[in-house]
């Protein structure tokens, strides 16, 4: 009995962190709709801050305390900078834009961090005055875990009354609720938002700094949070600070008695509590169902056209240029080249559901990682060959997306990235955990290609010539009735249920189609790379991926072919060029969205109109 | 300040001058020999590979200031994987096609160096793998072309049980992270333990997630198992919190515990004044280690780079010692002459004579065993003696048993 008491503080000491860091993604996203994949570099940024000013002045509990705040309120004014300079340009750019963003700044924070503070992970001193445990029922409970708790509960009630009892709060609600209604009134959105934004950096960099007693800092710490942050406000309910509450001592308290009772699965166990959730209560525990991200389609975009004179002279060039490569380049370019057309798939399989369907996902490495699963273990399992295990690839990411795809396209907006991120992360977790099936972290290895095959310039064509013809017949499926029937449901959901069309099946349907494009780019993948590991599951490949589409541009089908041509180039040239890849290819992103808020596709709509 | 620069830039000119023309008349003019190497230096990992990258470009330039090898010098063509394995792969095709090198050395994180290993294999090219710890690497994946520098997993797990199967306890809890490392540093320190011990018994086992340890909640559940002592494979940030945490809240008072790599200065320094005291680790004590050949190895790593080795640092050096020794024998950079050489390879480290096994392509480098202790605020270790990694491998039939036959 006295276990489950300590036990139980325990599990609210670690939902007090994971609270301060959500709540501030969640104003964020409330107010503004961003999606703010920065937000755990900001914690990160806030934790290595504190651990310096500690060192200066922390020696007294006093000192420690203001060390925290101070660090807080500096990450508060990054965030006023990156607000202004950088988000404030691009609200008008096409949704899902800013994520590229502030996926800029994640690369460029990371960078920046090890030049300034070293890649040594650094351990601040326990709290003075708090550095020691209480006896409680016979367990040594740490005192810092009830100061914790204690700052909890102090930064709800702050937030609560900032919310119900100030002007700013009240607009920040308003402006959570009906965006169009606030600016009508004759309010400044753009220092609402800035404020709003501040906000959430300080938030999170409370958040950061309040961990250094705890943990180290480190540079891991901005990536291994964020998705956490993101579970527990989805499950609270986007835009909630009740609900951010509730979901993060939900979760913090299964992870307490989960390691007691199945310590081997609490990597799937947040994951599992996202995907019931949302199955059960699609937006959230205190969120309101209206509340997603593709709000109403009020402008939108024109109806596509078959391909004018521009873009047809960009397709045969690719074709030529294509098949014409390996008899003039080296190599190892033509290794390059094989990935860029297999890249190039995956990233219009996900271009056909962000921009054909309206279906935003976080998650589209499952299917690619599937696919390569599904090749890899036929052959390590089967001993089939490759044209065998690579039939094996699109049938393996369809049953996937056909298993998610059938709770994913029943939400809509924010929770269905949200709940395509939950089924990528555990499809992850099993590969990387379950290792008499997978082999684990050490992956599959002899998935090379047949003997014919071998040679990479082989390789190159087949790679080359699937890939091709499936991002033609997804092509093909956007100008089909289908195609269309699709981009009706996009564009009004409710208009197109109305004239009888299943919005749900057709949704379900791209989605699987999808999952098939992209395993199969993942079935070449295995076998260009000789391996399969769960890192092709990760959040990070879905990330990849998203930003080649934006990159490349959303709006048109040449989009992500030219994003994945350009991402793969430069992550390949810089990373032999300088350890700081990281930070060039973070500032080129960012420089790059708010130049071009259309992508690069959008040069040549910059071009047609000076043409015209 | 400007003058001092300016004067190092001439300093460094006029000894590159003097090392080119050393070199040129060394050397007959021939091409240096081209290693390629890859790693992954920048991200989380960077605080393990860049004292590892010191290593090696300090036997580097040793090598070549004594005119390098076979009359040729050494020059290593440097790449950073990023900690993902597809961009291993790529980039080992990238040195191989387009940067035309003799080899391949390298790697940190086990799927990586398997990874690396198997295109080494496919496109029959030699590779050093010298810092992945996995067993697979020699054992169950282990093929011609690769060899392994640093003691493994399975070694390492060894000389703990050794220490382990000496202590009263009986009751036994682990906690690792739940990957592949975790997993077969928990099985091969059952194993062996089991072996020397039939009457210990295991009554607890915590499988946090890979660098998501919840400190508090799994030093509790490992409490209440009741263990009359601990066996910890965690590192890096884990074991920060799991050592705060654990001191906090008594977890480690009147228990032993064993921690496999907590010696090694990449993990226990960051923990500073709370390194724990007592624990049974393997590591690298560079402040104790006797000897004349690492102390001019130590001598010369702070002269050249003004800070301390780290395990890390001496694994870099003897790769590329390990190579040195490697081309003398071979007498040539062709592969089949390389890979023959590498068997039963002999050669003098720091750490005193290795030998790269014909049977499975271990190295026999071993680590150092002791006790952590407190010194000046400090955590070092105490006690301590080189476990030689020939005493710690299975008997031959048995990793024949393990390695495949082709």
């Amino acid at each position: 009995m006295s276990f489950i008491v300590v036990q139980a503080i325990t599990g609210l000491a670690s939902a007090a962190s994971l609270f301060l860091i959500a709540v501030g993604l969640s104003i964020v996203f409330g107010v503004t709709r961003v999606v703010n994949f920065a937000h755990g570099s900001l914690y990160m940024l806030g934790a290595y801050l504190a651990f310096s000013f500690v060192a200066a002045f922390g020696e007294s509990f006093l000192g420690y305390l203001a060390a925290i705040l101070l660090a807080a309120i500096v990450v508060g004014g990054v965030g006023a900078v990156m607000e202004t300079s950088l988000l404030r340009r691009i609200y008008r750019a096409p949704e899902l834009f800013q994520l590229l963003a502030t996926f800029g700044v994640v690369l460029v924070v990371q960078d920046l961090t090890r030049l300034i503070w070293g890649a040594d992970d650094l351990f601040a001193p326990r709290m003075p005055g708090l550095d020691g445990a209480i006896q409680f029922l016979g367990h040594a409970v740490p005192q810092y875990d009830l100061f914790l708790i204690a700052v909890a509960f102090v930064v709800l009630g702050a937030l609560w009354l900032l919310f119900r009892h100030t002007r700013f709060g009240v607009l920040v609600r308003a402006a959570t609720e009906d965006r169009e209604m606030v600016a009508a009134l004759g309010i400044d959105q753009r220092w609402l938002f800035t404020g709003a934004f501040i906000l959430g950096a300080a938030l999170a960099g409370l958040g950061g700094a309040l961990q250094i007693p705890r943990q180290a800092a480190s540079l891991s710490m901005d990536l291994n949070i964020i998705v956490d942050a993101f579970v527990v406000v989805v499950v609270g309910g986007m835009g909630s600070i009740m609900g951010a509450f509730v979901a993060a001592v939900l979760i913090s308290e299964l992870l307490a008695f989960g390691v007691v009772i199945f310590p081997e699965i609490t990597l799937v166990l947040i994951f599992m509590v996202m995907a019931v959730t949302l199955v059960l209560k699609p937006s959230g525990l205190f969120g309101r169902p209206e509340f997603t991200m593709a709000e109403d389609r009020r402008n939108p975009d024109p109806p596509l056209r078959a391909g004018d004179g521009l873009s047809r002279i960009f397709w045969w060039f690719l074709l030529v240029a294509g098949v014409a490569a390996p008899l003039v380049i080296g190599d190892f370019a033509v290794v390059v080249l094989t990935e860029i057309a297999i890249l190039a798939l995956f990233a219009a399989s996900l271009h056909f559901l962000l921009w054909g369907g309206g279906l935003i996902t976080f998650g589209h490495a499952a299917y690619f990682g599937l696919g390569a699963y599904g090749s890899g273990l036929a052959v390590f399992h089967l001993s089939l060959g490759m044209a065998p295990a690579l039939l094996l690839a699109p049938l393996a990411g369809a049953a996937g997306a056909l298993l998610f795809g059938w709770f994913c396209v029943r939400l809509s907006g924010i929770y269905m990235a949200m709940l395509t991120l939950a089924f990528a992360q555990m499809a992850w977790s099993a590969a990387f955990q379950w290792v008499g099936f997978t082999g684990g972290d050490n992956g599959i290895l002899g998935v090379w290609p047949s003997a014919w095959a071998s040679d990479p310039v082989v390789f190159y064509y087949l790679a080359f010539v699937v890939c091709a013809a499936v991002i033609w017949g997804l092509r093909h499926t956007v100008f089909s009735p289908f195609g269309y029937t699709l981009r009706a449901t996009r564009d009004s959901a409710l208009r197109a249920a109305a004239i009888g069309v299943d919005v749900t099946r057709h949704r379900w349907l791209a989605f699987t189609l999808a999952g098939a494009a992209a395993g199969v780019a993942g079935g070449f993948f295995a076998f260009a790379k000789g391996s399969v590991f769960p890192d092709v599951l990760f959040v990070s490949t879905s990330v990849d991926g998203l930003v080649m589409v934006l990159l490349g541009g959303l709006q048109s089908l040449a989009g992500p072919i030219l994003g994945a041509i350009v991402f793969t180039e430069i992550e390949t040239e810089l990373t032999r060029l300088t350890d700081l890849w990281q930070l060039f290819l973070g500032l080129l992103i960012i420089v790059l969205v708010v130049v071009l808020p259309h992508g690069l596709v959008g040069l040549s709509a910059l071009v047609r109109r000076r043409s015209s | 300040m400007l003058r001092m620069r300016i004067r190092t830039h001439i300093t460094a000119t006029v000894a590159a001058l003097l090392t080119l023309f050393s070199a040129s008349f060394a050397g007959a003019q021939q091409d240096p020999i081209r290693i390629g190497e890859i790693n992954s230096y920048t991200g989380p990992l960077a605080s393990f590979t860049v004292p590892y990258r010191n290593g090696w470009q300090l036997a580097v330039e040793e090598i070549n200031a004594k005119g390098g090898v076979l009359g040729r010098s050494l020059e290593v063509i440097s790449r950073d994987d990023g900690a993902k394995p597809a961009d291993a792969v790529k980039f080992a095709e990238e040195l191989v096609r387009r940067e035309k090198v003799d080899l391949i050395a390298g790697t940190f994180l086990s799927n990586i160096g398997l990874a690396v290993a198997d295109f080494a294999a496919r496109n029959k090219v030699l590779f050093v793998a010298s810092e992945p710890l996995s067993d697979a690497i020699v054992w169950e994946k282990g093929n011609d072309y690769t060899f392994r520098l640093r003691p493994s997993t399975y070694m390492q797990a060894a000389m703990l049980a050794e220490e382990a199967a000496k202590l009263p306890a009986k009751r036994w809890a682990t906690v690792a992270p739940n990957y592949e490392y975790g997993q077969s540093a928990v099985r091969a320190f059952q194993d062996v333990l089991k072996g020397l011990r039939p009457d210990v018994e295991f009554v607890g086992e915590q499988w946090p997630a890979l660098f998501k340890l919840d400190a508090g909640a799994t030093v509790q559940a490992l409490a209440l198992a009741k263990p009359d002592a601990i066996f910890n494979v965690t590192f890096s940030i884990d074991l920060a919190k799991f050592v705060r945490e654990g001191q906090l809240r008594g977890l480690f008072q009147d228990r032993h515990v064993v921690s496999l790599l907590t010696g090694e200065p990449e993990y226990l320094d960051p923990l500073k004044d709370e390194a724990p005291e007592g624990w049974i680790v393997t590591g690298y004590p560079w402040q104790g280690i006797e000897g004349t050949a690492h102390k001019a190895f130590l001598d010369a790593y702070r002269k050249r780079f003004n800070d301390y080795p780290r395990a890390g640092s001496i694994v870099g050096y003897n790769t590329i010692l390990t190579i040195a020794a490697m081309l003398e024998k071979a007498g040539s950079t062709d592969t089949d002459a390389m890979v023959a050489a590498m068997k039963d390879l002999q050669l003098d480290t720091p750490f005193g004579p290795i030998t790269y096994r014909s049977l499975d392509h271990q190295s026999t480098m071993g680590a150092y065993v002791g006790r952590t202790a407190k010194v000046d605020g400090k955590g070092v270790m105490v006690d301590f003696r080189y476990a030689n990694g020939a005493d710690y491998l299975p008997d031959d039939a048995t990793v024949r048993k393990l390695r495949p036959a082709k």
